[in-house]
């Protein structure tokens, strides 16, 4: 097991961390501030594959095909938000997860009846094929890079409206007095209306850059949420600096379970026991390290709220 | 009270003639039809208990079919097909997985327990497609059924309708004594005001532990017997929107009634089996109908029964 | 002159930079009846709640009957004798009066993992359960909804129920809250007649229940007890009249 191997399995697994810190950020936010368990935040994220692919084959340019697949995202959020979501803030979690979870049958379906079942393919311009060296002699595909590079950026560009400004002051006063910003005369609904929209569009532009790396398939959104539940729950909800830590390890802890457990493994036990084992247990891995956390940390690793 | 008594008679002469009248009328289909419904009631029932009456929105509950139904198919594996066995190691499997999983998310609250059980549950699924041994993601084929000592056979699809019927009535039966013994009135008394609970001096964890491991071993006997039904285990039944339609019975039937489980199965699947019929992309009306269900329709079936289906 | 039942030492809380709980002291013989008081904010409700076992305070000590009880949580505290009422009423709104205190008897029967026999069906726990109904005047209200009972029935409930588990140490959270006058006058009569049975703490603001009731009273300003003793003698005291009053003539 050279170190070269070991570093871009490390890379990955950043890529991965950064597209699930995407996902984590968004839910974590609305569930911090609407206190709304959305399920169908996974359906978001398919909704930004799907609809910058059909974009990017629509205008036949990338960069535009990304901007209108975020904005349409960013729509679409909106709308859920208003037409189906708002009542839901006012009643109990089961009912909120039971309502989303319709929303996942109805999203997966739909897509189905437009795009069909089998998976799309999305094409990468030439400028984000290809590789970099990041050691003499050793490449790495550049797409991912500029997928991790994009990840940190929105990451500081949140961090930034969160803790800097107006906005960010009135979402983390919203997080723990609802009534007080309301009757400070602040349109609660219009804030809750751009915090879900802008949850949406993070949650798109994970699925968008998801694409030409996974599947575009309906029902990709649940595969990916509920390793962002992992996240959350072992980065502590409602803090985004728990999504953030809680999506670099479960990226990391996954990618590198997956890529060197059964041959770790082989090192202790017999090749085929390894064989039969291995992938079973990589796949399992981040799970195992859920329930680790929990047993020592119940509320996770950086809670935001006291209760 | 007495209509209500009439009406749930009613029900169960219904399911009794379900066999016969089929037969007559030539479309065996429907008693393939109501017994599928009549195992997944079995879980619904199950559910109900931690859920409606306990309070545990568990999202995870279709582990337990799984776990049940694997236990079936890796002794037929090896050959044997002794239905005691098979199905006492379902319930037994199952009892401990739940008693797992139970001691690490009992202890929390809210929507990480709703993530954490749907969590465990989507970690049984992949590691039931890694086993490549019993199929993986394939799964694999129950080729002899559960054998009882020449009692029944479950090849006859009229005996073993029966037998989830019995099982059925049984389960709603032993969770309705359940839940008005001391140990349940501590569980619904839990869910009604744990504030309240502790300081009288119930500490609820043990309660609800128990609450969970009873019913995941009821819930690990529906998938023993889904493992006969279809003749078939996969990973499948281990799928976390299957949990999501499990809940969705419980929910749709009435939340700690009795009959409402077993409501809320037949009126789900009988309009999945509809709306299949009507479209290939049934899902995109079911979703919203669910949607709706939730937000105008709470209280559900069994608020409609005369007596207004207030548990007691 | 009995001993101190509750010994409590230099009782600290803080959420963040505030300080709900600053160092308090207290002893409570057996059989007294000690009202806390103090106006809103001062922490009253804070020290209930760590005294209930609600609360895990972040330094000093609570001893009970001679046993250190800092470290045990509130259904521990009710095994070895402690009953609280809430400030917000909090019962089974879901089950019946009887229910309710049902459940309070069967919480000190024994332990609750019996399967199959009916509760609602076991005497042991419904005639204890439909006596202390009648003792506070519930009786005829024994079946009916605790959701549908009038806000004073509930709080009539609360106490039945903390009655039922037969405690040694009663923490009452304004227990007159939100009465009218009858009601809360029937509470007073009701309380006093537990008076030297039992030891009660008793949180409130209505001056006449607390100077009917109380044999020692103990004045709260800010997490810290300011005084300390006979009813008369707090009254007079000039800095508690500041606390209450301003300064004032």
């Amino acid at each position: 097991m050279n170190l070269i191997l070991v570093f871009e399995q490390l890379l990955n697994g950043l890529q991965f961390g950064v597209m699930l810190f995407l996902m984590a950020a968004g839910l974590t936010l609305v569930f911090g501030i609407m206190n709304l368990v959305n399920l169908a935040h996974g359906s978001l994220y398919m909704v930004g594959a799907y609809l910058t692919v059909a974009a990017v084959q629509w205008t036949g340019s990338y960069p535009l095909g990304v901007l209108l697949g975020l904005a349409g995202t960013l729509v679409v959020g909106m709308l859920l938000e208003v037409v189906a979501l708002r009542t839901l803030y006012e009643r109990d979690h089961l009912d909120q997860v039971l309502a989303t979870f319709g929303l996942i049958l109805f999203f997966n379906e739909l897509i189905a009846m437009v795009w069909g079942r089998t998976a799309l393919f999305m094409s990468l311009p030439s400028y984000l094929q290809g590789h970099v060296e990041i050691f003499p002699g050793s490449i790495y595909p550049l797409y991912r890079v500029v997928v991790i590079g994009v990840g940190l950026v929105v990451g500081a560009v949140l961090w930034y409206v969160v803790a800097k400004t107006r906005l960010g002051m009135l979402i983390r006063a919203g997080a723990s007095n609802r009534t007080m910003v309301a009757a400070l005369g602040i349109n609660i609904r219009l804030l809750y209306t751009v915090v879900f929209g802008f949850g949406a569009a993070l949650a798109g532009l994970a699925g968008l850059m998801a694409g030409p790396i996974y599947a575009v398939q309906p029902g990709m959104g649940e595969l990916i949420l509920i390793q962002v539940f992992v996240v959350i729950v072992i980065g502590g909800i409602g803090s985004i600096r728990g999504a953030l830590v809680g999506a670099l390890v479960v990226g990391v802890v996954d990618t590198l379970g997956r890529a060197f457990l059964k041959p770790l493994l082989g090192h202790f036990i017999s090749p085929p026991a390894a064989e039969a084992a291995g992938p079973a247990l990589a796949s399992m891995l981040i799970y195992l390290l859920m329930a680790v956390v929990l047993a020592l940390r119940p509320e996770g690793l950086f809670p935001a709220k006291s209760g | 009270m007495r209509a209500r008594t009439l009406v749930l008679a009613a029900c169960v002469l219904l399911l009794l003639a379900v066999p016969p009248m089929a037969t007559a009328l030539g479309q065996l289909y429907y008693i393939d039809l109501i017994r599928r419904v009549m195992i997944f009631a079995i879980a619904a029932v199950s559910l109900n208990l931690i859920l409606g009456y306990g309070g545990l929105v568990s999202f995870g509950h279709a582990a337990y079919l799984g776990v049940g139904g694997y236990s079936v198919g890796i002794l037929a594996f090896y050959g044997v097909h002794n239905g005691w066995l098979q199905w006492s190691l379902a319930i037994l499997a199952s009892a401990l997985v739940a008693l797992v999983i139970g001691a690490i998310s009992v202890r929390t609250r809210g929507i990480y327990f709703i993530m954490i059980t749907l969590a465990f549950t989507q970690m049984l699924y992949y590691l039931g497609i890694s086993v490549e041994e019993y199929g993986g993601d394939d799964g694999m084929r129950l080729k002899v059924k559960s054998q009882f000592s020449g009692l029944i056979d479950l090849n006859d699809p009229v005996a073993s309708y029966y037998l989830a019927l019995a099982l059925l009535l049984g389960a709603i039966y032993l969770v309705n004594r359940l839940v008005n013994s001391r140990f349940g009135m501590v569980l619904r008394a839990a869910k009604s005001n744990e504030a309240r609970s502790r300081a009288i001096g119930f500490s609820p964890y043990p309660y609800h532990l128990a609450a969970f491991v009873i019913s995941g071993a009821l819930c690990g006997l529906a998938g023993a017997l889904l493992a006969n039904h279809t003749a078939y285990i996969t990973p499948a039944f281990m799928d976390w929107t299957r949990s999501g339609e499990i809940m969705f019975m419980v929910i749709l039937g009435g939340m700690a009634t009795a009959p409402g489980p077993a409501l809320g199965a037949f009126a789900l699947l009988v309009v999945e089996d509809l709306l299949a019929g009507l479209t290939q992309h049934w899902q995109v009306i079911l979703g919203p109908l669910l949607v709706l269900c939730v937000l105008f329709f709470r209280r559900g079936l069994a608020g409609l029964l005369p007596g207004g289906g207030k548990h007691g | 002159m009995a001993d101190a039942i509750l010994e409590v030492r230099e009782l600290r809380k803080s959420f963040g930079a505030l300080a709900a709980t600053d160092g308090i002291s207290l002893e409570v013989r057996e059989g007294e009846t000690h009202a806390i008081i103090g106006p809103n904010g001062a922490g009253k409700t804070t020290l209930i709640s760590q005294l209930a076992g609600n609360l895990r305070p972040d330094s000093g000590s609570i001893r009970f009957a001679g046993e250190d009880v800092t470290r045990l949580s509130a259904p521990q505290r009710a095994h070895k004798g402690f009953a609280r009422s809430f400030q917000i009423t909090s019962i089974y709104r879901d089950f019946s009066a009887l229910d309710n205190v049902a459940l309070a008897v069967q919480a000190h029967d024994g332990h609750s993992f019996r399967f199959w026999r009916a509760a609602r069906e076991e005497r042991a726990l419904r005639e204890p359960a439909r006596a202390m109904l009648e003792e506070v005047g519930l009786g005829a209200r024994a079946g009916v909804l605790a959701a549908n009972l009038a806000h004073g029935e509930q709080r009539q409930l609360e106490v039945a129920m903390a009655l039922a588990t037969r405690p040694r140490l009663l923490l009452l959270d304004e227990p007159v809250a939100g009465m009218g006058l009858e009601e809360s006058q029937r509470m007073v009569q009701f309380l006093s007649g537990l008076k030297g049975k039992r030891t009660i703490i008793l949180v409130e603001h209505d001056m006449d229940a607390v100077f009917t009731l109380a044999d020692r009273v103990s004045v709260l300003v800010y997490g810290r007890i300011i005084a300390s003793g006979a009813p008369a003698e707090v009254r007079a005291n000039p800095e508690v009249r500041r606390a209450y009053l301003g300064e004032e003539s």
